[in-house]
């Protein structure tokens, strides 16, 4: 299965791949209209080490912790990409505890979200990887399939 | 083809089914449940009175769940006996079923202790089912006075959940701190104070000893009027099925890392079982949610001719009142080290050069990260160690680590 893996020697830090997450998952046409001076939602983070930025979503794990430990059976694998049920969940954070990558953060009506990989918004595949201007993340096949 | 029998209808009975199915596709598969309902979760019951839920969205799985898992749900039977070596169990009907493989997913009943008078109380309910909190709902108004007994997890929850909903809420508890499962004093002195100031009141140290009508009489010395009254003491393992079939139990069903109980072919997994916990090596009942599922589906997948074992199950727990939220994980021994501001606090536990713990108020994001140290026996000279105390991050592994984390198929 295709996944977005992460080149960090490449991150730039810019922080785009932030906002076209944002703007593919917000439903609107216009970027500027979706997101200006509003605070944003994104399910990919750019984290900033010491001397390095990279950019963290959901690793759609193999065996999925946070599968196995949602509270309300809202978290679901289905062909490989795990996806969240938003309207099932409570926002009791147990994903949080559970996930080891720290790839879910609640959003802005506080239930969670995570990168379900753009499959079935607008952009149909990772806009994050569309828009990284250095290919600092990539969506491919790597290692077995499942 | 083999025949799978099933005790219970939670989260472990669900987390075997599927485990079940990841192995054998074909297998029989009868689930006996007591309550008359679909699968559902359980700790959503204080969100659906709330108003964050409904019993629809409850649903722990579709609709079409067991129809698509080829599973028959015997609803409203309770088994009542095990007979484990003519692997047979007897319903209260007296219907006995027959198995080659049995998964006792039984769960927890609330511990209700013989308080003199309680039968005087008129409007009076524990807080475990979807029941209850109908129950409940139904007999609470704008102006009840609600007294709770039990300042842990259940307790609390409820008493958010009908937060709003009535006239006051006051908690009572023997234990001298709220949630004194998790938190230390200092921690539960914080949380103590945001319940307050919402409005809940306390009596801690001290308890119920005895009920007239509307009226408990306290250890103290105090009394407490009250229209409605919730008992949330404790749950006790529903561990008698096997007990009375010669297996062995202690507080719950004992049990190894593949689900096994001490008798042939029968299986425990979930609130009633007690498995190996590797935060202090030894066996405890782990009472939460993902806890059933993970047992559930190792029971699954080994009766069913697969190979799987629990692995590093540690107690966990993330909880929040009122938009703030608290996590805890492992065990609170060797080193404290604590980051702290106004309206947050973080304290990590640290011994042999491992994170064994941590509690989190208020700042709670990313915490799998620490989890994940405490699961996996991190060395902590192999990670920034002062950075991870600031801010859960990724950033504190090796570049190296990074790379397999991200860079690969985990
Ligand atoms: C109010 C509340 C809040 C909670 N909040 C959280 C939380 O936030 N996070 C968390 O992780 N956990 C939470 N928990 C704990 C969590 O609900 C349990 O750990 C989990 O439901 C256990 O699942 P189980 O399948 O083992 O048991 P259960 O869900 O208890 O299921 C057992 C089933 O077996 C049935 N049964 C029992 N005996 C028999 C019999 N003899 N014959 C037939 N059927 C039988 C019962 O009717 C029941 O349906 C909460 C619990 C409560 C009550
Ligand atoms: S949210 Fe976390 S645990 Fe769940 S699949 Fe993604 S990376 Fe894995
Ligand atoms: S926060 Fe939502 S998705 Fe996460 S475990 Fe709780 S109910 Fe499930």
């Amino acid at each position: 299965m295709k996944r977005v893996y992460v080149n960090e020697e490449w991150c730039l830090g810019c922080h785009l791949c932030e906002y076209n997450c944002a703007f593919a998952n917000s439903g609107m046409k216009d970027m500027a209209f979706a997101l200006k001076d509003k605070k944003i939602f994104p399910r990919i983070h750019v984290e900033d080490g010491d001397k390095i930025t990279f950019a963290v979503s959901c690793r759609h794990c193999t065996d999925p912790n946070c599968v196995k430990s949602c509270i309300a059976g809202a978290i679901s694998k289905q062909d490989g990409v795990v996806k969240i049920d938003r309207s099932k969940c409570v926002g009791c954070l147990t994903c949080v505890l559970v996930c080891p990558y720290g790839a879910l953060a609640p959003g802005e009506n506080g239930t969670m979200q995570k990168c379900e990989l753009c499959l079935e918004n607008s952009c149909g595949e990772p806009a994050c990887v569309t828009g990284c201007p250095n290919k600092a993340i990539v969506y491919e096949e790597r290692g077995a399939a499942e | 083809m083999k025949k799978y029998l099933i005790i219970g209808n939670g989260a472990a009975a669900v987390g075997c089914i599927e485990g079940i199915r990841s192995v054998d596709k074909a297998g029989e598969i009868t689930v006996i449940s007591e309550e008359k309902r679909h699968v559902y979760s359980r700790p959503l019951i204080s969100y659906y009175l709330e108003g964050k839920t409904d019993a629809e969205r409850m649903k722990y799985r579709s609709d079409s769940f067991y129809d698509d898992n080829g599973c028959r749900v015997i609803y409203g039977a309770k088994a009542v006996s095990v007979d484990s070596s003519a692997k047979r169990v007897k319903l209260e009907d007296g219907t006995e079923l027959s198995y080659d493989e049995l998964c006792v997913a039984a769960g927890s009943r609330p511990f209700v202790p013989p308080f003199a008078g309680l039968d005087t109380v008129e409007k009076k309910f524990s807080f475990m089912t979807l029941d209850d909190a109908l129950a409940l709902e139904a007999a609470i108004t704008k102006e009840s006075r609600v007294l709770i007994v039990g300042a842990g997890l259940i307790g609390l929850k409820c008493a958010e959940g009908i937060y709003g909903r009535v006239g006051s809420i006051t908690v009572c508890d023997l234990a001298d701190r709220v949630l004194s499962s998790i938190l230390d004093a200092d921690c539960a002195a914080v949380v103590q104070k945001r319940l307050e100031e919402a409005g809940i009141s306390f009596m801690l140290g001290d308890t119920a000893e005895r009920f007239d009508g509307d009226t408990a009489y306290m250890k103290s010395g105090k009394s407490v009027e009250f229209d409605v009254l919730v008992l949330a003491v404790g749950v006790r393992a529903n561990t008698e099925l096997v007990k009375n079939a010669g297996g062995e139990v202690n507080r719950g069903i004992v049990v190894n890392e593949k689900m096994e109980t001490s008798l042939p072919h029968i299986t425990a997994a979930g609130d009633c079982a007690e498995g190996f916990d590797a935060s202090i090596g030894a066996n405890r009942v782990l009472a939460i949610l993902p806890n059933a599922y993970m047992q559930g589906h190792v029971a699954g997948v080994n009766i069913a001719g697969g190979s799987a074992d629990l692995g590093s199950a540690i107690p966990m727990n993330s909880i929040g009142f009122f938009g703030y939220h608290i996590m805890t994980a492992g065990a609170y021994e060797g080193e404290m080290l604590e980051e702290r501001s106004d309206e947050t606090v973080k304290r990590f536990f640290v011994k042999d050069g491992l994170l064994r713990g941590y509690i989190l108020l208020g700042e709670t994001e990313r915490a799998g990260i620490y989890t994940a140290l405490i699961r996996e026996k991190t060395p902590l000279d192999t990670i920034d160690f002062e950075l991870t105390k600031k801010v859960a991050s990724n950033a504190i592994f090796s570049r190296e680590i990074r790379r397999k984390k991200f860079g690969g198929v985990v």
